[in-house]
């Protein structure tokens, strides 16, 4: 049994803990959710007639070619790649639409022109995997610490040197010389 | 004559360093110091062995000897002598030569350290070393041997062996193939020997984590033996890969520094894995906490730099660095799986031995801070690991091919590296054992106040309103800020104890725990590095048009012109076209730009050499991509505006500033009190 | 990256239900072993199977004609990949088209050509260029190439009667008579 007073004196801390994890279990769906949610893709209404490179690299920066292998398209020097981006151009002054330019692509020359697999089948694993792994990582790293908060000493005795008598920068020179100590 | 030299050297080298793994286990368990010595000596006398190995392959790469068929496939008689002999390490064979090179030069370091107190670790530590080397030696010998010979049969067809088949004459080559375009960069000169030498120096550490299972000597001893090699090995590993980047960003010409390629994947792994293993083991030196979790570390590194090694060599993975397909598959999938059972099952066998007592009373301490990063840097290896696995698997299983991106990674790693900036600006001010949230605010507020001034008011002031450049600039800026406290009230407080000025304060306090503040150097270098990455990540921009002669293509704040282009063949067997560009920034004329595209004719390889213009604020990156037939026709250029990413260099240049003060050899305070009257021999250890 | 997650499940479950994080452990790294191992058994065996059945494949012309290699037995079947855009291939097609002429009569050999990585339009004007009138089509989906584990182009893959691969060449073939002594044994029996 114990008694109040360190209990207390845990619980802002325990707060603030909470307050972290939150926020890095935050930041970890903040990733997750970008991983999902598919790119926003800037759709180009009404193509001009002649297509400008920009429109052409836009979409040829995220999808790669057999030919190049891990070298996005746009800069990808080879006679074939070119021909590609060629392809784009023609598509793009058609009026076809981005997603309609990498479904063809994809049709064509296979899942791997896209720079990340599509959603479906198997490779919903890409996307589910990491997520998973991370927070069971979080999950085990969180019971840890609960088992060793639970066999840890009741701190009583190391308080009284930081209770705030004494000047904080004394403090901190004391911490210094004994970390110098500790290694 | 100098290749059958060679040839003869690396075959004694194997067998003594089988002799030595045997004679090692055989003085254990007979218990007979003798036998260790002999295997101490053998391991000693590998390295000048694979020198002359080394040596003569070099002599051959120079001289052109291209009836050797390594030789042949990667120098040519265009090549100056510099790139003839980087060409060692520009082929299969060659850089295996290499790996051995390096990795016996470590092994042979660390056997002429002083032993006395760790007797027991020598000989499981030489067998191990040894093994590995014996493994690079054999997938040398037996499947990628530089000095075989192109031999040419009486019926006129080529045959390449080591020893002359019956009736075949030597080939006369007048001419070698020439090494690849992409590797002729004077970066290549340094960057694969870096990365090398990271890779094999983390055989140490894992030596002596291997040789504490073994021995069941699981205290902090082999910990504070290999913190150093982990460190250097890391340092070299660090260096490897930003020369890659700058590699990367001077030549490949993508605009770009690092592309989430496997290979490059390969090699950042153990760097996550030993980054996470510099933090921790800070836990078990000063809480005697967390002993199962280092060992992990240290063996995962090294696993994984054996399985990056084999990713890359065994043709598992296709990619722009991959060594072409090869033999050496299954033998290398044989020694992966023999390092990886071996680890896991001493691991297991010693697991309960290496039990701590672990507690922890405050989730605000340091210690937990660290874990917290550690779980981070894990989460980062996972993406990355599956990241790399997944290709793998979608072809095993549905036969088809897949490419996982660089849009993978970036969306799935930058929170993991946003959460990695904010533990690194809260932990530095969070004490070990016990730390609440009001010491921890204590401390905290007035960095964090200067923090948001820096690193969020001022870029709001400067026009930026992206949220996560934002957030990303505001990190930075905390760490940055956090960091340099702690320099300025650690120099404040000594200057109050001592009396000293400022500046020798801090240089005495840095001086006294280098460790720590080389730490703290290499977190400003990563700031530095942060805010180069957010830069050119978030706010590169880019444009591509076909301009004729006298044209001209605006982009931000600048303006090129077109010059004129020029076409020539050089003495080293490349066709040049040079483009000459005049650049204006807001109507000023600043300089001119050369973006150039490079043909090799042997190698039948273009490679497109960027124009850059670098300042601290930001670069213009010019590519050329096409011209017409007659060159007065018109070019075409794509043209980047990278801001900010010269301050990943110079963060780069801090970073391994900070790594060096960290690892400087300094005197075990230990050692040096008990060998006082031999310190200058004592601190010349490791 | 099975054998992180399960190494540090080790970590807790160590003390309440050691088999468990041991299994987790021990079967993490079997999948990884496994996987690297029928990855490399995948790598090794590309231009090695001489002697195996050949991969089938279906295979649509630019022309709309389709073509099965299932129903194609009892022919001697010459696959060519090749592209538009690659200047050794330029080298075989004539040796390619005038070895298509002189077995044409014969019935029992069928060259199809596959464009690979290539646009539709290039492959067109490629194939008019130089003449070919053997059947060529798009690779949909690289799904051949995959199939057939091709690392570039030209790559030839002979077939016999009985859908075995009889013959691979990675390189373009230098002369007619080349390509006439890869396949005539293959009409003898």
């Amino acid at each position: 049994m114990r008694n109040n007073q360190p209990l207390r004196d845990v619980s802002p801390t325990r707060r603030m803990t909470a307050a972290l994890l939150w926020m890095v279990g935050l930041l970890l769906l903040a990733g997750m959710t970008l991983i999902f949610v598919p790119q926003a893709s800037a759709q180009n209404p009404t193509p001009p007639p002649a297509i400008s490179d920009d429109q052409v690299n836009a979409i040829a920066k995220e999808m790669y070619c057999p030919v190049c292998e891990n070298t996005p398209l746009d800069v990808c020097p080879t006679q074939a790649c070119a021909e590609w981006r060629e392809l784009i151009r023609e598509k793009l002054a058609e009026g076809w639409s981005e997603a309609q330019i990498k479904q063809y692509f994809v049709d064509r020359f296979g899942d791997r022109v896209l720079a990340t697999p599509p959603a479906r089948g198997l490779n919903w694993l890409v996307y589910v995997i990491p997520p998973i792994a991370i927070l069971l990582g979080v999950f085990l790293l969180y019971s840890a610490f609960r088992a060793w908060r639970r066999s840890a000493p009741p701190p009583a005795q190391a308080s009284p040197p930081a209770a705030g008598s004494a000047p904080a920068s004394d403090e901190y020179v004391r911490r210094l010389e004994e970390e110098l100590r500790n290694r | 004559m100098l290749a059958n030299f060679g040839f003869g050297a690396l075959l004694i080298t194997l067998l003594i360093s089988l002799y030595g793994i045997g004679a090692a286990i055989y003085g254990v368990r007979r218990n007979q110091p003798a036998w260790v010595e002999s295997a101490r000596l053998a391991m000693l006398l590998t390295f000048p062995l694979i020198s002359v190995v080394a040596l003569s392959l070099i002599v051959l790469l120079v001289s052109g000897h291209y009836e050797l068929e390594f030789v042949s496939s990667v120098t040519s008689n265009s090549m100056p002598i510099y790139l003839r002999i980087t060409a060692l390490w520009g082929g299969q064979a060659g850089s295996l030569v290499f790996w051995s090179w390096l990795m016996s030069a470590f092994a042979t370091a660390v056997t002429l350290r002083r032993w006395d107190r760790d007797r027991e670790f020598l000989p499981w530590v030489i067998v191990v070393s040894l093994i590995t080397l014996a493994f690079f030696l054999i997938l040398t010998i037996f499947f990628e041997n530089p000095f075989e010979r192109i031999w040419r049969a009486p019926n006129g067809q080529f045959i390449v062996a080591m020893f002359q088949p019956a009736g075949a004459s030597l080939a006369m080559m007048r001419d070698g193939q020439g090494l690849n375009p992409l590797l002729r960069h004077p970066g290549m000169i340094i960057h694969p020997p870096m990365l090398y030498l990271g890779f094999v120096s983390f055989v140490i550490p894992y030596a002596f984590a291997i040789a504490a299972l073994i021995t069941g000597r699981t205290d902090d001893r082999w910990i504070r033996i290999t913190r150093r090699w982990a460190l250097v090995a890391w340092l070299f590993l660090s260096l490897g890969l930003i020369l890659g980047g700058r590699w990367a960003y001077d030549v490949l010409g993508w605009g770009g520094y690092w592309g989430w390629d496997p290979v490059e994947i390969a090699a950042f792994m153990p760097w996550l894995t030993g980054t996470a293993f510099l933090h921790s083991v800070m836990i078990q030196e000063k809480r005697g906490m967390l002993k199962h979790w280092n060992m992990v570390l240290i063996i995962l590194t090294y696993c994984l730099v054996i399985f990056g090694t084999f990713l890359t060599r065994s043709g598992v993975l296709s990619s722009v660095h991959a060594f072409a397909q090869s033999a050496i598959g299954p033998m290398f999938f044989g020694f992966i799986g023999l390092t990886f059972i071996a680890s896991l099952y001493l691991l297991m066998q010693r697991w309960d031995s290496l039990k701590a007592d672990t507690h922890m009373t405050s989730m605000l301490s340091r210690e937990a801070l660290f874990l917290l990063n550690n779980l981070l840097f894990m989460s980062i290896l996972v993406v990355c690991f599956w990241g790399v696995m997944f290709p793998l698997i979608s072809e095993l299983f549905t036969n088809q091919k897949v490419t996982v991106g660089p849009p993978f990674y970036e969306r799935a790693t930058a929170p993991l590296f946003a959460g990695l900036l904010l533990l690194m600006g809260v932990a530095p001010l969070s004490a070990w054992r016990h730390s609440t949230a009001k010491t921890l605010g204590r401390a905290i507020w007035k960095p964090f106040i200067f923090s948001l001034l820096v690193g969020v008011l001022l870029p709001l002031a400067l026009g930026v309103r992206h949220w996560a450049a934002l957030l990303g600039f505001w990190l930075s800026a905390f760490v940055a800020s956090v960091t340099l406290y702690e320099f300025w009230r650690g120099a404040l407080a000594r200057r109050r104890k001592s009396g000293e000025n400022l500046a020798l304060a801090l240089w005495r306090l840095a001086g006294r725990n280098r460790r720590r503040y080389g730490g703290y150097v290499i977190h400003l270098g990563v700031v530095l590095m942060a805010i180069g990455i957010i830069g050119i990540e978030m706010f590169q921009t880019e444009t591509q048009g076909t301009i004729p002669r006298g044209g001209s293509l605006s982009l931000r704040d600048y303006t090129v012109t077109y010059q004129s282009l020029a076409m020539f063949d050089t003495p080293d067997g490349r066709n040049v076209a040079r483009a000459v560009l005049s650049v204006e920034k807001n109507g000023q004329y600043v300089g001119e730009l050369h973006p150039r595209r490079d043909y090799y004719f042997e190698s039948q390889q273009p490679m497109t050499i960027p124009g850059v213009r670098s300042t601290m604020e930001d670069d213009l990156y010019v590519l050329l991509v096409d011209w017409m037939p007659v060159s007065s026709q018109g070019a075409t250029f794509k043209i980047y505006h990278n801001p900010l990413v010269n301050w990943l260099w110079l963060g780069g240049l801090v970073f391994i500033l900070g790594t060096l003060i960290a690892a400087w050899p300094e005197k075990d305070p230990e050692e040096a009190v008990e060998r006082a009257p031999r310190s200058a021999y004592a601190g010349a250890q490791v | 990256m099975s054998e992180v997650i399960t190494e540090s499940t080790q970590k807790v479950a160590a003390r309440s239900r050691p088999p468990w994080g041991r299994i987790l452990a021990w079967g993490g790294l079997a999948v990884l072993l496994a996987l690297l191992f029928f990855g490399l058994l995948r790598t090794q065996s590309g231009g090695k199977r001489i002697g195996a059945r050949a991969p089938e494949f279906t295979l649509t012309t630019f022309d709309g004609q389709t073509y099965r290699l299932e129903e194609l037995r009892g022919k001697v079947v010459v696959v060519n990949f090749w592209a538009s855009w690659c200047k050794p291939c330029e080298q075989e097609a004539d040796e390619l088209e005038a070895a298509w002429r002189y077995y044409q009569p014969r019935g029992d050999v069928l060259f199809l050509g596959v464009a690979w990585t290539d646009t539709d339009k290039k492959s067109l004007e490629y194939l008019q260029k130089f003449g070919i009138t053997y059947p060529n089509g798009p690779d949909l989906g690289t799904r051949m190439a995959q199939a057939y584990r091709i690392t570039g182009v030209p790559e030839t893959y002979i077939i016999d009667r009985n859908g075995v691969l009889a013959y691979a060449k990675l390189s373009p073939f230098l002369s007619i008579e080349e390509l006439k002594s890869a396949i005539d044994p293959l009409l003898e029996d």
